[in-house]
């Protein structure tokens, strides 16, 4: 039965089991599935939520904005960011090919190295932050500064959030885990990965247009 | 890997069922005992708030009575008495403890779809009210610059709990953030994934629906209130300006300037007030099934309750500046934002017309339930109806900040949600424990609470009026005041603490009843829902024994005319519908 269907039902008019004995989830897809587009909603409110508050903060403070000039170590972090979603994309594909799935087979190296290089961008945006400190760029002397602190600190907290699982999936691969659970595992890091890619597009935008 | 619907697999309890206390009853990863723990913690913290706002109202009915209650710690109580119940006992006890209990049980599963993380949930939930409660402990006290925070007041040096309170409390409002969170996808993915055969989304009883919703709000409003915390607490431990302007401060400019107040008021908001229907609609859900239930007739308008817990929840993204009326944002805002507030009432009094036309010639059965979830009825209506003058913009600036606001918010979000949790908590009662309470000390609570909380609140409208303004320690030079209004705020106070005294009651009953032997009275109530239909009572690890309930009709077949009893259970297939989907038509 379609959602449609199933919401605008009578269900007071009905009775027995519709379509069947078997269970119906609403969605045919892994519970994790369904948790992780819920959390990447969640995590879209929160940073649409911290970017409107940017702007809000632009035409509401007292005109104290003074525009942070962007470090070019920002253009080489999102080239290394672009990188890790290519290739945890291609592991993903590999997996799909693969029978077993090993750390040391093809998808499992891919997956290592995806993020492995996720670690460079989280290294490549500390850096930025250095350059910018160095610069006279601080926390307290500007709120643009202080934004640009902010975003770019809760990206990298959830790419950190993101480790954790990757962590916890490279441990269960080596450890032999079954194919359906690595392959499902590399899936949703690679969702993730890409959903974070897309926002720190919007969030480099932002950040370089004001 | 095929996907395998929950229901369909096999018990996945059996590899990890608890075996030692610790594993049943502290680490435990069962949605029941989860539950209670959530449950208990929040009403425990929520005597603590019960007991500061008795001492708040002790200054206010017979002030300076206690030396040792100064402004400062007025405000502080104050500040924890709103955040606590707002937060840490209503938002907790509704979705961490009814909907970890309810909702597997509803909707015939075995547990949560993420059990782990369930139990993480908790744990951060508890850490979470430890933080807040340190906050007491610390230099300069707990946070007093009222539940909403308001920057620059709150992060100002010369507020109570200025610092380390303020810096606790956000911390803790941080950490309860992501166990709702946790807690949240959990739920959602439950509700959605892991429903037995035949639950269909319209099958689900009313509760399902108001907690489902509700959590949806929180799971959306919640990073509201992470942002500003976050902010807030750069602006208060880093010396950023997210929220501070220029001030002078003892003769000296401060060192933060620039900011914007207004920015923490609308980030603030958003998330506060879906937070009041993260509170009313499982509270809706929740008194819809224990109405239908003792009215021993179905719901009246089903899908109607279902839409309009849906719509209020929509809606109840575009009303917050209505708490923002005299904050000097733009009069359109006002004039857009009282729209919204009007438009709200519509889906809300669809519910309460539903509610009463369900008990329009039912066969009621006034026991302690039932009295609560009518009393329910009396509250909410009066406190939404005040809600309404609020609402308007050119009411509300007259009583903004008053006495009137107090009553009108107590009323609809105090005494409302708390009522449906009595109801709910001697509904359940005898589901969660096999015991059954004692009816007439019940009823002694019940109209002791109820009454009682009128006496709190009728006057409160009246001290509004009169323009005594809220959050004040004492009357300063406020001629306009008459004196007798300081009779009445007696009047108020002796009230109060009589309704606090009354609750002892309720903890007596429970107690008491849990020495009783067990009544091992599976369905007492003779409802159709499925957690009643359990094979123990209470029920086991895994709930169902070696197979899952199907379910057969919605939840609400109460007095079918030609059925042998005046209800029929969800899983019950009936004679002549064993194997098609039948309709029954309108004959």
């Amino acid at each position: 039965m379609s959602l449609y269907r199933q919401v605008t039902e009578k269900p007071w008019d009905q009775v027995g089991l519709p379509d069947g004995i078997e269970a119906r989830p609403t969605f045919q897809v892994p519970d994790q599935k369904v948790a992780l587009v819920l959390f990447v909603i969640v995590a879209c409110v929160l940073f649409s939520l911290l970017t409107v508050s940017y702007y809000l903060r632009i035409a509401w403070g007292a005109g104290d904005w003074v525009p942070v000039s962007e470090p070019a170590t920002l253009w080489v972090n999102t080239g290394v960011l672009v990188a890790c979603s290519a290739v945890l994309q291609w592991s993903l594909i590999q997996a799909r090919r693969q029978e077993a799935i090993r750390l040391t087979s093809m998808a499992g190296l891919l997956f290592l190295a995806g993020g492995l290089l996720t670690l460079v961008f989280i290294a490549g945006q500390y850096a930025a932050w250095q350059t910018l400190i160095g610069g006279g760029y601080t926390l307290q002397s500007n709120p643009a500064n202080a934004f640009f602190y902010l975003l770019t600190g809760v990206h990298v907290l959830h790419l950190a959030g993101g480790l954790w699982v990757w962590t916890k999936a490279l441990f269960r691969m080596s450890s032999g885990a079954d194919a359906g659970d690595s392959r499902l595992s590399i899936e949703l890091c690679t969702w993730y990965w890409h959903f974070l890619l897309l926002v720190w597009f919007g969030l480099f935008y932002v950040l370089s247009t004001t | 890997m095929a996907y395998v619907p929950l229901a369909d697999q096999d018990d996945p309890h059996a590899l990890h069922d608890p075996h030692s206390f610790i594993t049943k009853y502290v680490w435990s990863q069962d949605h029941k005992v989860i539950a209670i723990q959530y449950g208990g913690t929040a009403i425990f913290v929520g005597l603590i708030a019960l007991g500061l706002s008795i001492l708040m109202r002790l200054q206010l009915g017979f002030p300076d009575s206690i030396s040792w209650i100064d402004p400062a710690f007025y405000y502080q109580a104050v500040t924890m008495h709103g955040m606590i119940m707002v937060v840490y006992l209503l938002t907790a006890l509704f979705l961490g403890g009814f909907g970890n209990y309810l909702i597997p049980l509803m909707c015939g599963t075995r547990d949560m779809v993420f059990p782990f993380l369930n139990m993480l949930s908790f744990w951060f939930y508890l850490l979470s009210v430890i933080i807040l409660l340190a906050s007491f402990f610390v230099t300069g006290g707990p946070a007093g610059a009222g539940w909403t925070l308001y920057a620059p007041q709150s992060i100002t040096a010369g507020t109570p709990g200025s610092g380390g309170g303020m810096l606790l409390m956000l911390i803790s409002l941080a950490v309860f953030i992501v166990a709702f969170t946790m807690g949240g996808l959990n739920y959602v993915t439950t509700i959605l994934q892991a429903r037995t055969r035949g639950m269909t989304l319209m099958r689900m009883p009313l509760s399902i629906w108001g907690i489902f919703t509700a959590t949806v709000l929180g799971l959306f409003a919640f990073p509201a209130l992470l942002v500003s915390a976050i902010m807030l607490g750069f602006d208060l431990v880093l010396g950023t300006s997210f929220f501070m302007p220029a001030m002078m401060q003892l003769g000296e400019q401060s060192t933060q300037d620039g900011g914007s107040p207004i920015l923490f008021q609308h980030l603030f908001w958003f998330f506060g007030h879906p937070e009041v229907y993260i509170v009313a609609l499982p509270a809706f859900g929740l008194v819809s099934d224990v109405i239908a239930t003792h009215a021993r007739k179905n719901i009246f308008g089903y899908r109607m309750m279902v839409w309009a817990i849906i719509a209020i929840g929509g809606l109840s993204f575009l009303v917050w500046a209505h708490h923002m009326y005299v904050s000097g944002m733009n009069p359109y805002f006002g004039f857009f934002f009282a729209t919204t507030t009007l438009i709200i009432a519509v889906p809300t009094a669809l519910k309460v017309y539903n509610w009463v036309l369900t008990l329009w010639q039912g066969n009621i059965r006034l026991n302690t339930p039932m009295l609560f979830a009518i009393g329910f009825i009396f509250t909410f209506v009066h406190g939404g109806l005040t809600g309404l003058f609020l609402g308007n913009v050119i009411i509300d600036v007259p009583l903004a900040d008053t006495y009137f606001v107090v009553a009108h918010f107590h009323m609809v979000m105090g005494v409302s949600p708390v009522l449906v949790l009595y109801a709910a908590l001697y509904h359940w009662y005898p589901k969660m424990t096999g015991r059954m309470y004692n009816e007439t000390m019940g009823k002694v609570h019940f109209w002791c609470t109820f009454l009682g909380t009128y006496a709190i609140y009728l006057p409160m409208h009246y001290l509004g009026f009169l323009g005594v303004p809220r959050r004040y320690y004492e009357m300063g030079n406020t001629d306009f005041v008459p004196a007798t209004a300081q009779a009445l705020n007696a009047n108020i106070t002796i009230a109060a603490i009589f309704v606090a005294t009354a609750q002892v009651l309720f903890f007596i009953n429970i107690f008491m009843s849990l020495r009783k032997e067990k009544d091992a009275v599976g369905n007492p109530w003779g409802a159709t829902t499925l957690e009643w239909q359990t094979p123990d009572t209470p029920p086991k690890h895994g709930n169902w024994g070696p197979e899952l309930p199907t379910v057969y009709r919605w939840a609400y077949d109460y007095s079918v005319p030609g059925a042998k009893q005046d209800f029929i259970p969800q899983n019950e297939p009936g004679e002549e519908y064993e194997k098609t989907f039948h309709t029954r038509g309108h004959s």
